[in-house]
């Protein structure tokens, strides 16, 4: 659980730096106060119930200064959300449509649903949100490599476990339900990118272009190491100190504008950001330059990315309505719960294709053998899928990602054994062919010698009756 | 009049200019989806190199699948994603007048063995079973990692497979065969788990047009060095080593390969039009009609190379320094408390004392016991 951790005990109000308007931060405040006094349990689990606030509209203090008049609906990052009331003869059927509007817009909606089952169903290619984000596993490797072409030049410090600490594993603990994480780091020097920048003389800078990327990563990925770590798929997250014959490097995109974030990403793979040391630095003192990286911009980047690839995206508001952005997990509880949904889904789903193809399989070959194991994965399989459904049509999220998880485990070791790969195969035409040449020889003597034999006791049951 | 006239002009102007960049716009976004359909759908390359013969004579094969494994290295795979099968051991033959080597070229200008080579499957581990178990994954749990096809379902997975066939079989090692539908049932064991996104598979031996017929998974292309009844034919012997050094089709196969690099646009057409009866005697022939793309869509390194898709990162989100700064001060005063005390080395044996007691009482000793002698 992710959620209620810090909201609970202490009551701070939320200074909402970006967006500056006070209202929205009495909104927070309110939903703060509300969770604070509503019986804990119910919050904790995913999936579980969602808190709606009304506010009157008369009520003076919450009238909108900066808000626009058309906004109905805040939607706070904690499974909460602020609904303006009316006076109107149909208030309560209207803001009941509202309510209704922003659960299912929060919750399970129809395009996640087919990112979940995007294998199963015919394939779209017109859009790559359902390419990008990684299958569901048991658990994910994530590494972070500090690439470090010229040392001579710079000598680069980073203060990664720090950053993983603060940043990093509150994101993944709110993130815990969905599998095992482990994080490592490393530093590589001498390695270069597999591109050579080109210079740019109206900035004197130099830059790579958008087409060139796609060629950066594969001389880079020999070193990273990330086959051997484990047996779980690996997110790998560079961060590179470009060389000083090559400074300051700037990515291009289509258009030719230098990108804000100096970062790009590939879908199941990972991100790399270019991160340029300030020109300031070289002025003062000799080679090598000691660069400290900032790792809170860094990390910016890293887990937006991060973000990405696991597939949590922005979903489609309701129209008139606010969505707060996420605290500083990085990580809503509703996005987690979409997340969970999409992924028990998709469990579900592969384990039900699974079974299907092993029983097509065992149709087909009638002599295969079955081991006792196997057939025991099989029946634990199709429980757990039953259990899964049950628990996500009744909404117990989490009982249902544990249930899909454990069918995709059991149909996949049954239908992976060693023991079920048939090599026999026998045509009739080639059973003629071994066993004629065999069986024909011996054959022919011994149905020659029991002719006789019959022939001579027939002749032996005649005979008597002629001799007197 | 004449100004309603001038303006009435302006505005179709005008409305002419704005509907021509309107529609260059349309026709730009068009363009972006339209060459982001015939695009294929991989994020990752595997390859899965073959070689079933054994003994001296048959270099040629071996020779093929380290040059194809040399081609595909070069454009890109990395050797954790390529499984090399090779079914003798050619360098280190006894027979081998240059030990080390394997040559590809007459006048051994190519030595396709080098100092990189990770050959996974060797000798006698290469039989139809492991080929199957790599295939559709059913591999023992103590299997190692190299030795594993990991592919998922946007892998586009290339197969190479050389040695000895005839009509509907492939030899392997001298002993055994893989029939096309025992072939066929792996790649629908394959689809079935959605092993692999698109799937290249491309054969150079005897008759291999055989091996193809019998494929009924979808997204499969083929490709093959001969037809049903004909043979494949070898290229050149040399004369210092002494046998075949390549097969013709592969040989030409490598020279179109040696013109593509990462970024090229070459596409499937072009290899289908390799090595035409002139060149190499029999006729090669391919397979496309299990395949969704149109081949002319289909870019050689969507197969042989690996290109990553990228997309750029435009999000971030925001994080708050503030409250860490504070935690991280006490951190550090902690810490540096701990450093205040100097570092130095742990109590050590005093040896040379040691020895020197040592010295002195077997001196002592000596002079106590050994007065006789």
């Amino acid at each position: 659980m992710g959620s209620g951790g810090n909201t609970g005990d202490t009551l701070t109000f939320p200074l909402d730096e970006q967006e500056g308007r006070w209202e929205l931060c009495m909104y927070r405040f309110l939903l703060q106060f509300m969770m604070k006094y509503w019986p804990k349990a119910s919050f904790s689990e995913p999936g579980a119930s969602v808190l709606f606030c009304f506010l009157p509209c008369a009520l003076g203090i919450l009238s909108p200064a900066g808000l626009s008049q058309d906004t109905m609906s805040y939607i706070g990052p904690e499974r909460t959300a602020v609904v303006r009331g009316f006076t109107h003869r149909e208030a309560f059927n209207i803001v009941g449509r509202r309510v209704i509007q922003v659960a299912q817009a929060m919750s399970l909606t129809e395009d996640v649903l087919a990112a979940a089952l995007a294998d199963h169903l015919p394939e779209d290619k017109w859009s790559s949100d359902k390419r990008r984000p990684l299958k569901s596993s048991l658990g994910y490797e994530i590494t972070f490599s500090l690439l470090n072409p010229d040392p001579k030049s710079h000598d680069v410090h980073w203060d990664i476990e720090g950053a993983v600490r603060r940043y990093v594993q509150p994101f993944l603990s709110a993130l815990s339900a969905a599998g095992n994480f482990s994080v490592d780091s490393q530093i590589l020097y001498y390695t270069v990118l597999g591109v050579n920048p080109r210079f740019d003389p109206a900035s004197s800078s130099y830059y790579l272009a958008a087409h060139s990327l796609p060629h950066v990563i594969n001389p880079v990925e020999s070193r990273l190491g990330s086959s051997a770590a484990s047996l779980y798929p690996v997110l790998n997250f560079l961060l590179y100190v470009p060389e000083l014959a090559h400074s300051p490097l700037y990515i291009q995109d289509k258009d030719g504008a230098p990108v804000a974030t100096n970062a790009f990403h590939s879908p199941r793979w990972g991100g790399i950001m270019v991160y340029n040391v300030d020109s300031k630095a070289y002025n003062a003192s000799e080679l090598p330059v000691r660069v400290e990286v900032d790792m809170v911009r860094v990390m910016e980047v890293f887990l937006a990315q991060l973000r990405l690839l696991f597939g949590i995206a922005q979903p489609q508001m309701p129209l008139k309505s606010l969505f707060s952005g996420p605290k500083s997990e990085g990580l809503t509880t509703w996005e987690l719960d979409r997340l969970l949904w999409a992924r028990s889904v998709e469990n579900v789903a592969t384990a039900t294709t699974t079974l299907t193809s092993l029983a097509q399989l065992l149709g087909k070959i009638s002599n295969i053998v079955i081991k006792d194991d196997v057939a025991s994965e099989v029946y634990r399989a199709v429980a757990a899928v039953q259990k899964a459904a049950e628990e996500l049509a009744s909404g117990r999220l989490a009982s249902a990602f544990i249930a899909s998880q454990a069918a995709v485990t059991s149909s996949e070791r049954a239908f992976f054994d060693p023991s079920l790969l048939h090599l026999l195969y026998f045509p009739d035409d080639q059973k003629f062919a071994i066993y004629i040449p065999l069986f024909l020889p011996m054959a022919v003597p011994i149905l020659l010698s029991l002719v006789k034999i019959f022939l001579e006791t027939r002749k032996s049951w005649k005979k008597p009756e002629k001799i007197d | 009049m004449v100004t309603a006239f001038s303006l009435s002009k302006g505005l179709t102007t005008l409305s002419g200019l704005l509907l021509l960049s309107f529609g260059s716009l349309a026709a730009s976004q068009i363009e972006d989806q339209a060459e982001q359909f015939f695009r294929s759908g991989h994020t990752n390359n595997w390859a899965v190199l073959v070689c079933t013969s054994r003994f001296w004579f048959n270099y040629r094969h071996v020779a093929n699948t380290l040059s194809v494994y040399r081609s595909v290295k070069r454009l890109g795979i990395p050797d954790s994603h390529i499984v090399l099968m090779l079914a003798d051991d050619m360098a280190c033959n006894p027979r081998n007048p240059k030990p080390a080597t394997v040559f590809s070229h007459k006048n051994m200008e190519l030595n396709v063995y080098g100092d990189d080579v990770e050959v996974d499957y060797r000798s006698y581990e290469v039989t139809v079973e492991n080929f199957l178990r790599v295939l559709t994954g059913r591999i023992p749990p103590s299997t190692p990692r190299s030795k594993r096809l990991l592919s998922d379902d946007r892998s586009n997975i290339l197969i190479y497979m050389t040695g000895h066939g005839g009509n509907g079989f492939l030899k392997f090692q001298d002993s055994e065969e893989i029939t096309n539908i025992e072939l066929a049932d792996a790649f629908e064991q394959m689809w079935q788990k959605r092993r692999y996104n698109e799937l290249l598979f491309i054969i150079d031996t005897c008759q291999g047009a055989s091996m193809y017929e019998r494929f009924y998974s979808p997204n499969i292309m083929a490709l093959a060095s001969s037809q049903v009844g004909e043979d494949s034919l070898s290229h050149q012997p040399d004369p210092a080593i002494g046998v075949h050094l390549m097969d013709r089709y592969t040989f030409y196969v490598l020279e179109f390969l040696e013109e593509i690099n990462p970024a090229s646009q070459t596409n499937m057409n072009d290899l289908f039009q390799v090595c035409p009866r002139s060149l190499c005697v029999s006729t090669p022939g391919h397979r496309t009609d299990l395949f969704q793309r149109d081949p002319k869509n289909v870019l050689i390194t969507d197969f042989f190379g690996s290109v990553r898709k990228v997309e750029i990162t435009t999000e971030t989100i925001s994080l708050q320094p503030d409250l860490e700064i504070m935690e991280s001060r006490d951190k550090k005063d902690w810490m540096d408390e701990e450093l205040m005390e100097p570092l130095k080395y742990a109590e050590q044996l005093p040896v040379a004392q040691i020895i020197h007691q040592v010295y002195l009482i077997s001196e002592n000793f000596h002079l106590n016991h050994c007065s006789t002698c």
